[in-house]
């Protein structure tokens, strides 16, 4: 049963036994692979045809993007399943990497930005790319800020999942915006149909730099998620023993 | 068992319902997502635009850039291979703008169909390659700019 299967994993304890295991190899990979796509984005690949050096810029942008909705969308999914089924493992996910994918979304639009200034001649246009990502931002912020708006941490993560589940809409949206309207943000060039159009000089560094930013967030949500749990047992710990003097409001 | 049954029954019924929403009021105001309007819309939406500011789109047609003998005036032609407009224009061009490659300007059609541009802002598409791949295309005859093979589609 797939059921049976969520829930042996739901378990924190043998959840932090993994984590244990998983985060100092997902912390070395990501320091590797980020030395290596640096290298190859920065010195080994070419400029671009039209845009130079400025080409550079799309190898952190790009996986940035990927990353921000890669991470709500897993938020999304660990909402539904704690709405669903109640898993305490669930909520703590979607509430750690909030401020991470929060932080990737707000990386995608300032290299965005920076990017448009010299190529377009603007540094922000309100088309439907640029202004659905920033909704994607504005729902990482609104969904930390409800979390922790109610005095009942259980209510605030009931209420931050339905948020996570209303606007899990945008994501579609911000893939397609580019397809569907016209836009002043390119179309896609290596998620499309028809194959990449970009270079294997170039496709190689940024698909290193994608690796490196997905084993960055593994390394920092599974130390965020270890952190939570720990400082849950601690408050416990303290609740249990009637150390009064010792317990302190949580955050 | 039940219970969680109907919470997940639930759950994918309101997300199919806003599913549903959404699509139903974005193609309603399809209009006003678009960023800009490529001048075959205009054939359509000429009454819609007089006198009102708004975005013209396309790719700038091959050897219509001229600057004017003040050197701040550009005029250039856009094109989406199906229809033509003359736009004229004072300011700085952005570093991408080129013949054959996207352009995005905002400004107000002239009574005498010339679009009067306020503000011009290059259009990258998603090709990326190296220039030595750029001139090897170009040797054997193979490079067309990629707007014109999207558009032609």
């Amino acid at each position: 049963m797939t059921t049976a299967l969520m829930h042996r994993y739901a378990n924190p304890a043998r959840f932090l036994r993994i984590a244990t295991v998983v985060l100092p190899w997902a912390a070395v990979a990501a320091g590797l692979l980020t030395a290596a796509g640096l290298y190859l984005s920065l010195f080994a690949s070419p400029p671009d045809y039209q845009q130079g050096d400025t080409v550079r810029i799309m190898y952190i942008h790009v996986p940035a993007a990927w990353m921000s909705m890669f991470i709500y969308t897993s938020m999304a999914v660990a909402a539904a399943v704690g709405l669903v089924w109640k898993h305490p493992l669930a909520d703590l996910y979607a509430k750690a990497a909030a401020p991470i994918g929060a932080g990737f979304t707000a990386v995608c639009l300032i290299t965005g930005s920076l990017w448009g200034a010299p190529m377009w001649g603007t540094w922000w246009v309100w088309d439907a790319r640029l202004t659905s990502v920033l909704i994607l931002f504005f729902l990482y912020l609104g969904y930390m800020a409800l979390v922790n708006a109610f005095d009942d941490p259980e209510r605030g993560v009931k209420a931050g999942n339905v948020l996570l589940l209303v606007g899990i809409v945008n994501v579609p949206i911000i893939k397609f915006s580019v397809d569907w309207w016209n836009t002043l943000h390119q179309p896609a060039s290596v998620v499309r149909m028809g194959g990449p159009t970009i270079d294997g000089s170039m496709l190689v560094p940024l698909l290193v730099m994608a690796l490196a930013f997905k084993a960055y967030y593994i390394a920092t949500v599974l130390l965020r998620i270890k952190s939570e749990i720990i400082q849950r047992k601690i408050q416990t710990l303290r609740l249990t023993q009637g150390d009064s003097g010792a317990v302190e409001s949580g955050a | 068992m039940t219970r969680k049954k109907r919470r997940l029954y639930m759950l994918l019924l309101a997300l199919l319902g806003l599913g549903t929403a959404t699509a139903l009021t974005l193609t309603a105001f399809q209009d006003n997502l678009v960023f800009f309007f490529s001048p075959s819309d205009l054939q359509t939406k000429g009454e819609q635009v007089k006198d009102r500011s708004f975005r013209l789109g396309g790719l700038v047609e091959d050897g219509s850039v001229r600057k004017l003998p003040d050197g701040v005036t550009v005029e250039f032609r856009v094109t989406d291979t199906q229809h033509t407009v003359g736009v004229s224009y004072r300011g700085q061009l952005p570093d991408l703008f080129r013949e054959g490659q996207g352009v995005v300007a905002e400004g107000k059609l002239r009574p005498d169909g010339v679009f009067v541009a306020r503000e011009v802002l290059a259009k990258h598409d998603e090709n990326y390659m190296p220039p030595e791949v750029t001139d090897a295309l170009k040797r054997a005859g193979q490079y067309k700019p990629a707007d014109t093979r999207a558009s032609a589609q």
